[in-house]
């Protein structure tokens, strides 16, 4: 007990001795553990309120589809004795329907789209009743649209809307008889497809950017332009819910391969979907969010990883001396070690705990799915994995930071570390030649580099991390078709929100970074930039070569960084649309004065220290 | 002779009015110099002893201007300094101050010659003279033998050689030694006392600030100093020299 509570003494006097190297690796881990969280619970995101829609509406457990083929497909009609044998299939226990569907042009607010359009009986049905989130049902010239599509045209309850009926062998609008003003009457949800924008499909019929309206059923059967090209879906009740998949596995037959061959041989079969296929196509909705948040996630580890190298390498003298001091008055290598331990520990599950709770309560607000599912989404439930990893990278981070200082200490001479010569410079032979041929700041630059080249290499790989992840969130702003469609720009935004969530996250990381590592370097030059100022070198020249000595390496990084996520974005997308060449091409100067720009303050104070003072209490 | 009386030469090479420097405020005071004056004439060896904490190292650094007195003037070679900026300083410093340190303080990650050049760089010289100059410089403190080699693999001696051949590199008007002999050996001790005295011997302006009364015997002038003032100053002569050398135990 006495040994714990020691530790926590010495543990806690550090910490708070340097509260604010504390608080900035506190910062460092938590953006790792916030985006990790968030990629992590996002697909929790949508099954929630999935479920939720489900149980309000009464949502089926099967979908059954039946779609009229086009005439140079035989023309055959929807099989309806298909739909109705497969509601007297053992193991259905209700059913509603068949409802008669049709494909319309929709007007609304000076947009036209497409939408499925299903006839419904005024009177609610047992299984599968849209739940309404605004006004009422159906009624003759009245038409109620699925929620999701409603807030992306912008139309609610009291709106007018044209409908169309579309011809499907030709896909145009058939004569304007057809054509008709119809009042919103109500907005509802439903579980018996996935919301907007996700592409609808009934009998096999999918039109891409289509959404759902309801229409009675005589409505249905006027807009359409031939009783014969109407499709019909029925809900099903099984017995078993979770036995949905085996069902649909078990009677959707196999399908022909052409749709001539189709066509010689009658009407297609009804298509099956399950519940769960329902309710995965809605987690679709967030499938590119949850892939850059995953991909951010772990984008930031790697830059959490270098900030806590660099914190901990600029750390490292003044930890060593104190391990001189811990071993000199008794402390044994392992309590020195259990010391730093706890210290990282501390400040790991404090920021994984931080990161857990901002990622948890930020999931919902960049998915809102609301629209399309019953009631907002709420906080997901933070499942034990989840926890599990979050916990598990943050501490993976404190152990690694705990294990070079801990070894170190266990091996530096008590006099030794006193001493303060546990960390002598490197010498790289070759830069410090080149370095005579070039001018002062840049002459001092490269030999900062060739002292640490440790420091340097994670300087490189923290912009590579950087820059890797902003030219991967470019290609993926590039891959959001700019306007082609009315039904993308609310999942166009929530995904442009969420890559520039993790841009400014990396780049605030990667500042963070390039400020420690700038002021570790010049903690660590300090010496030898005193030296210099004593034989020549003017403030403005040191702080030029520290200044110099993060460039160099941020110039190699951006290259590499555009390398990386070029490779990055082809890695994780499996239609990936590269970033436009100037765009690239920026990258690099952009990255370079951003560097120069943040390392231009720490550099100037690093080099504004006294020399006699430096010299005066530091060895040679 | 009294203290603070200053000896007047036709061309000084360095000289101070008033100075003074204060560390601290309030009850934390310390005046760590107090209105010294004082001239150092062109090709003079001065030397400053005293107790520690007595100023010495302080006048030194004000003098090489790397502080900033908080009172009083210096001039250098007929220009005064103590009002100039860090640039100017740094420059000023690059051609016309030599510093030699007690703990060497040569770059670690430097050999030998990549130290002794490095003022001549910093200066803007191409690097093949630089070279040839570092060459020359070491040949001069016999080390052409030690050139590529790290301080670490040097002996103290050889270190405060290549401390004060690197001093020398860009020529300086003056050489401000700061305890050159404090943390070598008897043996290392006398190879820079001879370097030194062959210094003084072509005409090269030297300030040592010393504890070892045998590095204060090849001075042209001594000035002993305490709690911050001159106290004393003797103009010494090779009898003088040889006395003190007796009484510090140097022979020859």
């Amino acid at each position: 007990m006495g040994r714990v509570l020691l530790i926590s003494r010495l543990a806690g006097r550090d910490l708070r001795r340097r509260p604010i190297e504390a608080a900035l690796l506190l910062l460092a881990i938590m953006g790792a553990t916030t985006t990790l969280t968030l990629g992590l619970v996002l697909h929790g995101v949508i099954s929630k309120p999935y479920q939720s829609t489900r149980e309000a509406t009464a949502g089926p457990d099967v979908v059954a589809t039946a779609a009229a083929t086009p005439p140079r497909y035989g023309g055959w009609p929807a099989d309806l004795a298909g739909l109705e044998a497969m509601a007297q299939a053992p193991g259905v226990i209700g059913h509603s329907g068949p409802y008669p569907v049709t494909q319309a042009k929709l007007g609304a607010n000076g947009r036209t789209v497409t939408a499925h359009v299903e006839g419904r009986d005024i009177a609610p049905a047992s299984i599968d009743q849209p739940k309404l989130t605004q006004g009422n049902w159906v009624r003759d010239g009245g038409v109620v649209v699925e929620a999701a599509f409603a807030d992306a045209l912008g139309i609610g309850a009291g709106d007018s809307i044209t409908l169309t009926g579309l011809d499907r062998e030709s896909g145009e609008p058939v004569a304007s008889r057809n054509a008709r003003s119809y009042q919103v009457v109500g907005v509802a949800v439903t579980a018996a497809i996935p919301p907007y924008p996700e592409v609808p499909c009934f009998g096999g019929f999918c039109l891409a950017e289509a959404g759902l309206v309801w229409l009675t059923r005589a409505d249905v059967q006027s807009l359409a332009p031939k009783a014969r090209s109407l499709s019909y879906v029925s809900n099903l009740k099984l017995a078993d819910p979770d036995g949905a998949q085996a069902f649909v596995a078990k009677y959707d037959p196999p399908r022909q391969n052409t749709a001539a061959a189709a066509s010689a041989s009658g009407p297609e079969p009804p298509f099956l979907e399950p519940w769960q296929d329902i309710s995965e196509a809605s987690a679709n909705l967030v499938r590119n969010q949850r892939r850059a948040l995953l991909t951010g996630g772990w984008l930031l580890g790697v830059l959490a990883v270098a900030s806590i190298a660099v914190l901990v390498g600029g750390r490292m003298a003044d930890q060593i001396r104190r391990v001189g001091l811990l071993k000199a008055v008794g402390g044994t290598p392992s309590l020195v070690a259990a010391v730093l331990l706890a210290e990282y520990v501390a400040v790991a599950l404090l920021a994984a705990a931080a990161g857990l709770a901002v990622g948890w309560l930020t999931a919902p607000l960049l998915t809102d799915p609301s629209a399309g599912l019953l009631g907002r989404a709420g906080a997901p439930p933070l499942t034990l994995s989840t926890v599990g990893l979050v916990v598990a990278v943050a501490l993976g981070v404190a152990a690694l930071a705990t294990i070079v200082p801990a070894i170190r200490a266990a091996r530096t001479s008590t006099v030794l570390a006193l001493a303060d010569s546990a960390r002598p410079p490197r010498r790289t032979a070759w830069l410090i030649a080149l370095s005579a041929r070039l001018p002062v700041p840049l002459l001092l630059g490269m030999r900062v580099v060739a002292r640490r080249p440790r420091r340097v290499v994670l300087a490189t790989v923290s912009i590579t991390v950087t820059v890797s992840g902003i030219v991967a969130a470019l290609s993926a702003h590039a891959g959001i078709p700019d306007g082609a469609s009315v039904l993308d720009p609310s999942r166009a935004d929530r995904l442009n929100q969420v890559l520039l969530v993790i841009t400014i996250t990396l780049l605030a990381l990667a500042a963070v970074n390039t400020i420690f590592i700038t002021w570790a370097t010049a903690l660590d030059a300090r010496h030898a930039s005193a030296l210099a100022r004593a034989l020549g070198a003017t403030p403005q020249q040191i702080s030029a070569g520290l200044s110099a000595a993060q460039v160099l390496p941020a110039l190699a990084g951006a290259i590499l960084g555009i390398a990386g996520g070029i490779a990055l974005i082809e890695a994780v997308d499996p239609d990936p649309v590269i970033a436009p060449l100037w765009q690239l091409l920026a990258v690099v100067p952009g990255t370079v004065l951003a560097v120069a720009g943040l390392t231009a303050i720490p550099a100037r104070l690093g080099a504004r220290r006294p020399v006699a003072e430096i010299l005066a209490s530091e060895r040679a | 002779m009294s203290a603070n009386a200053s000896l007047s030469y036709v061309q000084p090479a360095l000289r101070t009015h008033g100075l003074e420097k204060e560390y601290g405020h309030g009850a934390g005071l310390v005046r760590a110099l107090d209105a010294v004056e004082l001239e150092v004439a062109s090709g003079e060896t001065l030397a400053v002893m005293g107790p520690s904490g007595c100023g010495k190292s302080t006048l030194l650094h004000l003098l090489g201007g790397l502080e900033r007195p908080s009172a009083g003037e210096v001039w250098l070679a007929g220009r005064r300094i103590d009002q100039l900026s860090e640039r100017a300083l740094a420059r000023l410093r690059r051609h016309a101050i030599g510093f030699v340190f007690q703990a060497f303080h040569l770059m670690d990650e430097l050999t030998a010659v990549e130290n002794v050049e490095l003022p001549a760089l910093l200066a803007g010289r191409s690097p093949h003279p630089a070279r040839r100059r570092a060459l020359e410089l070491l040949e001069r403190v016999g080390l052409t033998d030690r050139a590529e080699h790290l301080p670490s693999a040097l002996s103290g001696g050889e270190r405060q050689r290549v401390a004060i051949a690197r001093a020398l590199s860009n020529e300086p008007l003056v050489v401000l030694a700061d305890e050159p002999t404090g943390n070598l050996d008897s043996a290392a001790t006398l190879d820079v006392l001879r370097l030194l005295d062959s210094l003084r011997a072509t005409g090269q302006t030297l300030l040592i600030v010393t504890h070892d009364a045998r590095i204060a015997a090849t001075a042209d002038r001594l000035i002993s100093m305490r709690d911050g003032t001159f106290v004393e100053q003797t103009r010494l002569t090779r009898g003088t020299t040889r006395q003190l050398g007796e009484l510090a135990g140097l022979e020859g």
